[in-house]
């Protein structure tokens, strides 16, 4: 299960579309990871919406590419933990700390503009 | 029980298809999106379990009737090494296998019922229980 990843001017977007294995989960943080520096990319939105689970694997692993895109000076944003999802990951005391979220993508993307701005 | 559903646990990718058995299984059996995600996300950190300790084993997955409730029953089950202190292992913030350490409280935190034996080079029986409300 390959997770589509557009370019859409200085941002890359990713939405993954079905539950991923950890195999899964690996190979698109390889993915990503090369076309922010293929493209250079400023930020990354990650839509999560059709992830059913988030356990504790996905969940750093999430981290990890947020930290990883970080080091190469781009911000990056979760959008679209459904409500189930965020109340399971709580209560399993699971935390994206350090990682910014929104609710959509269009929330998502105007994160990263403001970041933009403020950081020029 | 006749009607359990078994799923083998040999890598990664039985997780997946051990808790999409599992949501199915829950929300067949009426319990709300909220308690169906609880209960695939419980079954995906046990599963996760026996691929980092004990690399195979099965979860079974059961719905359970007495005379005024009904839940679904996840049993997780192993012939791996085994859990040295179950104490350590309840506590945040413990693990041997340089994972987050959140599996076994967290998963308690999910369900209604946690029961837990385990014999050092034998493996560990993990049986949970969410009631439906």
């Amino acid at each position: 299960m390959e997770v589509p990843i557009l370019k859409q001017g200085r941002y890359l977007i990713a939405t993954i579309q079905a539950a991923l294995s950890d195999e899964d989960l690996l190979q698109f943080r390889r993915a990503l990871l090369d076309r922010v520096i293929q493209f250079r990319s400023r930020g990354v939105v990650v839509d999560v919406t059709a992830l059913d689970v988030m356990d504790s694997f996905a969940t750093r692993t999430l981290r990890d590419i947020t930290y990883m895109i970080r080091l190469r000076g781009a911000d990056t944003v979760i959008v679209g933990i459904q409500p189930e999802v965020a109340f399971a990951m709580v209560q399993l005391g699971l935390t994206l700390e350090g990682v910014a979220t929104a609710l959509d993508l269009e929330e998502g993307l105007a994160h990263l503009e403001q970041r933009a701005r403020s950081s020029s | 029980m006749p009607d359990d559903i078994r799923v083998l646990i040999r890598s990664n990718l039985d997780i997946v298809k051990a808790r999409q058995e599992g949501r199915a299984l829950a929300a067949r059996t009426g319990f709300s999106a909220t308690d169906v995600t609880l209960i695939a996300t419980a079954i995906s950190e046990l599963a996760r379990n026996i691929v980092s300790y004990a690399r195979q084993g099965e979860i079974v997955l059961g719905v359970v009737e007495s005379a005024n409730a009904k839940g679904v029953t996840i049993i997780s089950r192993d012939s791996g090494p085994g859990i040295r202190s179950i104490d350590d292992a309840m506590r945040d913030g413990y693990s041997t296998s340089g994972g987050l350490g959140l599996g076994l409280p967290g998963v308690r935190r999910l369900v209604d019922e946690f029961i837990i034996e385990s014999v050092l080079g034998r493996g560990t029986v993990v049986r949970v229980t969410k009631w439906l409300r």
